[in-house]
């Protein structure tokens, strides 16, 4: 297991260790293979003449067994991967490298026949001088941390709760995870209407239970709730994410170790802090990891429910990107801006994952 | 969690507790699932009934949602629809009701039609370059192969918006804007991440030996990799067709950035309905419905590989 790899990039360390780590349990252990077919095979042989068929295909020379069986597996190997490399070559890194280029200039895509000049790092100081860029990051922010919050915490419980396997727990399972396979641009879509004051179910129901009038429950037109009119939402749809990373994590834990506990009479609630929560907290954060990464991007929830709005309470980074490059057309300003909100979740998840590093070498 | 079960283990859960657990989990999906039984049962209002306050729950079903979704009307003088022959079909019968006359199909089939050539498309070639990607990874030596998976996942971090500006520019100059061979690209280019690194892990899961035997009794590598490799790893090869498949039908950013018209699929698609005087809500649940429908089965077909698929494969049961 290339366990080793972790003063490399520590993400790409964490992922191999994390899949080595979990996936032991039930995969096949990572057998050994060979250059040259059958060098290493190990599998037991109990006759004369089979032995000799091995020491036979042993003693070819490698040369010639690549003659014979056509293509070398090198060039296999790289026939293989090659056209998968070659568009994302073309698809992600050339344009990539092609923002990074408009980045520096100030060109604009609605006139692509005006002069391009290089403005230096002058798109780069207007982004970060910025006021309302910062005010959209801190929107990210804020929408981030209480989602991934309320996700954690839901869907730990809900996974805790599955755990206790009572009857039909696998089918109630199945049932708690649709929506996260749904589209958030088309159910985010539908929300609107469930929004609605006067007609919307939300609305009505919040009224029932805690009896402020409808027309006061303006979830996307009031300036404090459009936020949270989003996060409800978001939880609403991700947490089965997290429920479902962390069942596995609850599930890795052998049950020898509760045993143990119990034979030394430790409490439930000790039990819980100490074996529980420990164990399964590597799973935890590679699902508040991966939810990191996709709602700081977050774009077609909030597109749908809010547009950004009222006013601009609930525009995002991702909003205030479209805005520049498709709306104003900065295409300059806003390739910068795309390039540093890139590093920034690049740098995040890499700090994020040594984190977890180190949580999981306790 | 005491003397009540020891009798098998001391760690099995108690009777109650497990009912404790039982009613909370239950009561949790039923109330996750309120907002899909809502989409369906608007879908089936007509839109009188879909706005009424407060909300209707017993109401007569009616087909004008999808009817409206899937047609354009024009409102005429009563005396216009009155001199008409009689109505055919349904849908004829309830938009005369409302003082309307059908006067074509609306876009919606053929932006369904663009989301299944483009989700079916960039699926199939996601899954093809991915398999032969992982199998390369899985089975040779290649000269920084962490480096590369790691670039390969790594491209799926960036925001969609910020890798838009860019493919926005290049498809103009290439004349790929607003078509299905875009779109298909893209979305090929965004999924084969997802596929290499979970059909990496489904191939590592298949015994070498198998290939090795194979190739003694005379196979070449590539004859060993279409019989030997492919067929064992079918289950894998579905499981990340239909996590691919359900990306590319769910998109919605590049696909309202990049798709205006001819191209556009029914995520941009189907906010956009409108009737008289703002949505059309029973049309866009009529919509909503016929859209999430596949999703909803493929969900449950795939309910064991979720958690792998989910996790780009770092998690397996």
């Amino acid at each position: 297991m290339p366990d080793e790899g972790t003063g490399g990039t520590p993400l790409r360390a964490i992922l191999t260790r994390v899949a080595a780590r979990i996936g032991r349990r039930a995969g096949p252990p990572d057998l050994p293979y060979p250059n040259r077919p059958g060098e290493k095979l190990t599998i037991s042989h109990s006759s004369i003449v089979e032995n000799a068929v091995d020491a036979t295909a042993r003693a070819t020379p490698v040369s010639v067994a690549r003659r014979v069986r056509g293509l070398s597996d090198r060039a296999i190997a790289w026939l293989f991967i090659a056209p998968a490399i070659i568009l994302l070559l073309a698809i992600n890194i050339f344009p990539l490298i092609w923002a990074i280029y408009l980045s520096f200039t100030n060109y604009r895509a609605n006139r692509p026949n005006a002069p391009v000049q290089g403005v230096g790092f002058g798109n780069y100081q207007r982004v970060l001088n910025d006021p309302d860029i910062w005010q959209a990051m801190q929107t990210t922010a804020h929408f981030v941390f209480w989602t991934i919050l309320l996700q954690t915490v839901i869907g730990f419980s809900l996974a805790y709760l599955i755990d206790r396997k009572f009857r039909g727990h696998a089918f109630w399972t199945t049932i708690i995870l649709i929506p996260m396979m749904l589209s958030p641009a088309v159910v985010g879509n539908f929300w609107r209407f469930l929004y609605e004051p006067q007609i919307g179910l939300f609305a009505y129901a919040v009224s029932l239970v805690s009896g402020i009038p409808t027309s006061d429950i303006q979830m996307l037109g009031n300036v404090t709730l459009a936020p949270w009119a989003i996060i409800i939402v978001d939880t609403w749809m991700w947490t089965p994410y997290v429920m479902l990373i962390c069942l596995a994590g609850l599930r890795s834990i052998p049950d020898y170790i509760y045993e143990a506990a119990e034979v030394d009479r430790a409490s439930p609630w000790r039990q819980f802090w100490s074996i529980t929560v420990p164990m399964a907290l590597p799973f935890i954060m590679l699902a508040v990891l991966f939810r990191g990464i996709e709602n700081f991007k977050m774009f077609d929830m909030v597109t749908l429910l809010t547009g950004g709005g009222p006013g601009s309470v609930t525009e995002v980074a991702s909003i205030t990107l479209k805005r520049a490059a498709f709306e104003s057309w900065a295409t300059g300003r806003a390739s910068a801006f795309a390039i540093i909100l890139f590093v920034a979740v690049f740098g995040l998840a890499n700090i994020y994952v040594k984190a977890l590093n180190r949580v999981k070498q306790r | 969690m005491s003397a009540a079960n020891s009798a098998h283990s001391v760690v099995a859960p108690s009777r109650s507790s497990k009912r404790i657990a039982g009613t909370i989990v239950v009561l949790y999906a039923l109330i996750t699932l309120i907002p899909l039984v809502w989409i369906f049962l608007t879908s089936i209002k007509s839109p009188p009934d879909s706005i009424s306050y407060p909300p209707k729950i017993v109401f007569t079903p009616s087909l004008e949602g999808y009817c409206n979704l899937f047609t354009t009307r024009t409102r005429q003088t009563p005396d216009y629809i009155a001199s008409l022959p009689a109505p055919v079909g349904t849908c004829d019968e309830v938009t005369r009701k409302r003082n309307m006359v059908i006067a074509g199909p609306s876009n919606f089939l053929p932006r369904f039609i663009n989301s299944l050539v483009i989700a079916f498309g960039s699926t199939f070639l996601a899954v093809l370059l991915g398999t032969l990607a992982a199998y390369g990874f899985s089975r040779f030596k290649v000269p920084l192969a962490d480096d590369l998976l790691f670039f390969i996942l790594s491209t799926r971090m960036m925001p969609p918006i910020a890798v838009a500006i860019p493919i926005y520019l290049m498809y103009r100059e290439l004349g790929l804007s607003d078509t299905a061979v875009g779109m298909i690209l893209l979305y090929t280019a965004v999924n084969v991440s997802l596929a290499v690194w979970l059909l990496k892990g489904f191939i590592d899961e298949i015994p070498r030996e198998y290939e090795e035997a194979a190739m003694i009794d005379g196979y070449t590598r590539l004859q060993a990799f279409r019989k030997v490799v492919l067929p064992q790893a079918t289950t894998g090869i579905a499981a990340t067709a239909i996590f691919c498949l359900i990306f590319a039908w769910n998109e919605y950013a590049f696909a309202a950035l990049l798709t205006s018209g001819e191209a556009q699929t029914a995520p941009p698609f189907i906010p956009t309905i409108i009737g008289e005087g703002g949505q059309d809500w029973p049309a866009v649940a009529a919509g909503t419905t016929i859209f999430l429908i596949p999703i909803l089965v493929f969900t449950i077909l795939l309910r064991k590989q979720l958690l792998r698929g989910i996790t780009f494969g770092a998690v397996r049961k």
